[in-house]
Formats: C-alpha cells, structure tokens, sequence
C-alpha cells in the first residue's frame, strides 16, 4: 500500500497515544490519553525512538515541574513501568525502541497501597 | 455535661466487655493455634485429617456438608472434586489483613482452602471499616487478624486458621513462609513487597501480589512456577518487574491519596481467584496432562475505575537473567535476609520529613487560637493558608483560611527570582500566589495543613520567593496541623 511505504520512508508524522495511570496522570494535568505527533525523521536522521518521547514528554506535555517524578537520570523513574501496546517495553528493545505509526505507548506507575 | 458522663460510663463498659471478649477468644485461638501446630508438625494435610478421623469405614472424601457448601463451585469444571480437594489440602498465607487481606481471606475461606494463615500486626481503626470488610464496628482496637478470623470462622468453621499478631520481619519471614504453599502479598509498602517477594522466591512459594490507590489496582501473579533461582523456566519475582525500588517520597499511602472501598476489594477478590486458579492447576507432573496445560505468560493486570476497559492487562517479562534473588547471579539469599545484611528499610528508603522550620518559625494551634480569638481577622489582620487538596478543604476547613493545595505549589517549581532579576521590583511569581498576598503588608501568613509536614515545605517555599519581605513579615505554620487543631483547641473538629 502506497500509505504504508510512504510511512516506511518516514515521510508522515508518527502519530501515538500516549497515556499514564498509577497518579502518573496528575504530572501531566491529570488528562490520562494524550494523542501526540512526533516528526517523522529527527534532525540526526534518525527515526523517533522511546528516549526521544521521554524528553518530547517532558518539554511539550507535563505540566509539573517535578521532573523526577517521571524521569531519573535521562530514564524513566524506578517505579514506572513502560508499556509498548500492551507488553513490557523490556520485550520491546526498552528506550531504543523506534515508535511506529499508531502506538500506544503507557506509563503505570505502581501502586503500593493495599 | 450529665449526658457526656454517661457517655463516658457506657464507652468504660463497652471496653470492659470487649475486653472480656478479647481474653476469652485469645484463648480459644491460642488453643486452636496449638492445634495447627501439631497438625503440621505430623504434617497430617486437612485432607487426611478427614479421612483418619472417620476411618476405613468412610466411603466419601467430603463431609455431607462439605459437598453442600462447596457443590457450587466443585461443579465448575475447572475445580471439580479434585480442585476442591487440592483447596483443603492447601494452606495459604495472607501478608496483610486490610483492604487486600480482608475480601481475599473472605473468599479464600469460603472456598474452603484449609489452612489460612493471616499476618499483620495492626489493630482496626474506624477509618478501616469503609474496605476491610472482614472488621466490624463491635472490633476496633482489635488485633485485625483476631477480628478476621472471628470473621471467617462465622463464615466457614471448617478452615484452621491461624493468627500472627506481628508485622513481616525479615528474620522471621522464612520460617513463617515454609508452613505455606502458597503466599498473597495483601501489604501497602514497598519494602514489605521486596521482602515478601524474596522470600517466596527462595522459599519456592508462589506469589499472588496487589495493591491499590484511590480508583486504580494491580495485580501479578509471580514467582509461578515456583522454580529454584538461576532457573530461567520459573515465573518472573517482583524483582524482575522492579529491580529498583521507588524513591521514597513517590509512594503514596491510601491515608494520604484515599482509596475507594470497591476498587482495593475487586483486587482482593482478584487474588483470591489467582490463588484458587494456582491450587487447582492441573498437576504438571501427571502424565499427559504436562505440556498440554501451558500456564498463562507472566502479565500485570491493572484496574482502573473510572476507564474503559475497566482492566487492562500487560504482558510481563521473564525471569531477568541477572536478577538480585532469581538468577543464577542472586546475591540476595535466606542468609543475607535472616541476618540482616539484605536491608530493605534502606533499600526502600524512607520519605520521614525532618523538621524543616525552627521553633521560631511555627506556632502551635492552642498559641495560634489564643492569639486570634474568634473570628477577628478584621481586627487583626492575618492569612491563615490551608495547603491540603480541595476535596479535602471542602469537607472541613478554619474559617477564613484560603486553600491553595501543595500540589499546584509544588507542581509549579521552584519558581524563585533570580538574582540578576533582583533588581526588578516584581520577579515572576508562580501563578498559584494570590496577588494580594504578595502587595499586601507585612501581616502574617499561617500556613497549615492536615499534620504539620506539608506546611514547613510551603513556609519554606513562601520565604524562598522572597514573601517573607526579608524577615519584616512572620510567615510561619501552625504545628501539628489540623490534627492538633482538634486535640488543643476545637475536640469536635471532624477528624478524617
């Protein structure tokens, strides 16, 4: 299809959803879904990858300035687990992960209450 | 006040007489406790304990009224007579007797599993009641495993239960965990998890693991099969989901965030259905029944009240190869738990605040009130902010107080103005500071809160944005909160 080899080349936007439970919402205006739009291709030529949503997120969508909450030493905090369309990010390739047309990606902060 | 007497008089009775109660059922457990003991020193299974009891005569596995009150699940076909039986002979411990331990002991007991063990050191309070579903009114004050076991026993004689009127410790954890089959974490911190989770690990125990916050819940199933450390074929630990723990001052208790009962009982009931899905498994070591019966990949399955899908689930990694307690690279063992060198307080950290302001800097309520008597905030001009949350500024708040919540203070950075702005007469503030409290004259802002840690941050914060007009202006909290606002100056202060 014309739409998916065009999307191969990188010449859309990558579009993804973007959501958080586990109070990792009231970080960023307490809105659970987010839609975002990443270039297709960054300025290095590389393709937009997991670490690269993590600082979009920071600069563009969090509202609170605590960014240790979400992001400890240019990784998301202990804590937090990343989802990459349902499966642990760690079966996913982690932060090297090149985000695809569609995605959806979830931050769950644990819970300990009980 | 011939009516608070009486009060007085009948609250003393009532505490005598429950008194009395509790001595009289501390007994009974002690000598129901004895009994499990010697049951599991001759490791007789409640199973045979049956069949010994009546005989070569007896024809049927099951009580008459066994087959009764359990029919309706033994005719389900994952449990039939089997599962029923393996639930008798299973014994099961339940680390925590609260939101979590309460409706899956409920259930566990109901289905007739036949040792249930409850850990917890706590005793119930009022504020439990509204989710803990196995403590009543009649128990507060009473240890909570005591309460839940009256609880059961009422719901099922049938169970021995057994009652450990303590909290978790590490030293203890591996005897306590190998009278088990099988553990449910039902605890609300992180270090108790580690602990927990390690346990099980080297214990070979499955792990049956929740926890709930205000409208949302977790849920794993780990360590399932139980296989030795360094086997990659075993089920993931907790360690594997994190290996680090959370920073301390990330974790939110259900006293502080809230909790709705519902949701912290759906996860409860949850654990119950994994563990009675874990007993009843089809043995994987009968012929043919092995390969043919994979067990569910590991997943995370997470509940969330106000979404739809109510539950999501997540697929979960696999045993991580270079795991602290289930690798072949395990540094953490029974040794290093039972001596202590493992340290889980340390690991966990923890969030206690030191006091960040100087006497001079706080007031205590009864001084505060002694100061501004009545409402005479014309007369004596002050601000008094209230740094809780809005909704619970709206269940009760001091007259006059204007709320601004720690959360937007805290959300909006440290905004402070910068030196080379110094010259600048009007820095920018964070959008969270009224105006008129920044034009206003030196009168003296109080700052208060539900116990006296937030409002140090928040005065601290104020007089880093330069409010305090370099020591012209008192800014100050009132120590101990709203708490102490109910014990100094006002006992019908509602209390939440």
């Amino acid at each position: 299809m014309a739409h998916s080899s065009a999307t191969a080349q990188g010449v859309f936007p990558v579009s993804i959803t973007v959501e958080f439970t586990g109070g990792l919402e009231l970080l960023f205006g307490n809105e659970r879904k987010h839609k975002v739009i990443l270039p297709a291709q960054l300025e290095d030529g590389s393709r937009p990858n997991i670490s690269y949503l993590l600082k979009y997120l920071v600069n563009n969508l969090m509202k609170d300035q605590r960014t240790d909450m979400f992001i400890m030493e240019d990784n998301v905090r202990p804590g937090i687990l990343v989802l990459i369309n349902d499966a642990d990010w760690e079966l996913e390739g982690e932060e090297t992960y090149e985000l695809q047309q569609g995605d959806n990606i979830v931050f769950v902060s644990t819970l300990h209450g009980g | 006040m011939g009516s608070l007497e009486e009060t007085c008089a009948s609250l003393r009775a009532q505490i005598t007489a429950t008194e009395e109660q509790l001595a009289g059922l501390k007994r009974d457990l002690a000598n129901a406790e004895q009994a499990a003991q010697s049951d599991s020193a001759t490791t007789t299974t409640a199973g045979n304990e049956h069949n010994d009891r009546n005989g070569h005569g007896r024809r049927w596995p099951l009580l008459q009224e066994e087959y009764k009150r359990y029919g309706r699940q033994m005719i389900v076909s994952q449990v039939g007579l089997k599962g029923q039986l393996k639930l008798r002979s299973a014994r099961i411990l339940l680390v925590g007797a609260g939101g979590l331990g309460c409706p899956a002991a409920q259930y566990l007991a109901g289905a007739g599993v036949g040792t249930i063990g409850l850990i917890d050191g706590d005793t119930v309070e009022v504020s439990n009641l509204h989710r803990q579903v196995l403590h009543r009114t009649k128990n507060v004050g009473k240890y909570k495993v005591d309460s839940a076991i009256e609880s059961l026993r009422e719901l099922n004689p049938h169970p021995t239960y057994i009652a450990h009127r303590t909290h978790l410790m590490p030293d203890e954890a591996l005897a306590i965990f190998q009278n088990y089959d099988l553990i449910l974490d039902c605890t609300d911190n992180p270090a108790t998890r580690y602990l927990i989770s390690d346990t099980a690990v080297l214990t070979g125990k499955p792990l049956v693991s929740a926890s709930a916050l205000r409208t949302e819940g977790q849920l794993m199933v780990l360590n399932d099969p139980p296989r030795a450390p360094g086997d990659k074929s075993g089920g993931p630990c907790y360690r594997c989901v994190f290996p680090r723990p959370p920073p301390a001052d990330s974790v939110v208790s259900c006293a502080d965030g809230g909790i709705l009962g519902p949701v912290v009982g759906t996860m409860g009931v949850l654990q119950a259905l994994e563990a009675i899905k874990v007993i009843t498994a089809p043995d994987a070591d009968v012929a043919g029944g092995a390969a043919s019966t994979p067990r569910n990949p590991p997943a995370l399955h997470v509940f969330s009240a106000y979404s739809s899908p109510l539950v999501r689930t997540i697929r979960l990694r696999s045993r991580r190869a270079n795991c602290a307690v289930c690798s072949a690279e395990a540094t953490v063992t029974l040794d290093t738990i039972k001596s202590g060198s493992t340290d889980y307080v340390f690991f966990c950290g923890s969030a206690i605040l030191p006091s960040l302001l100087g006497p001079e800097e706080r007031i205590s309520a009864r001084e505060y009130y002694e100061k501004y008597p009545g409402v005479s905030a014309v007369s004596q001009p002050h601000t008094v902010i209230d740094v809780r949350d809005k909704g619970q500024f709206e269940i009760c708040s001091l007259e006059n107080s204007l709320n601004i919540p720690i959360s937007d203070i805290l959300a909006s950075g440290l905004t402070k103005p910068q030196a080379a702005d110094a010259e600048q007469e009007a820095p920018t503030l964070p959008s969270w500071l009224p105006s008129e409290l920044v034009s206003e004259s030196s009168n003296p802002i109080y700052v208060v809160c539900r116990l006296g840690n937030d409002s140090q941050i928040v005065v601290k914060k104020m007089k880093e944005l330069g409010l305090d007009q370099n020591g012209q202006r008192f800014i100050g909290d009132i120590r101990g909160g709203l708490r102490s606002w109910k014990e100094q100056v006002d006992s019908e202060w509602p209390e939440y």
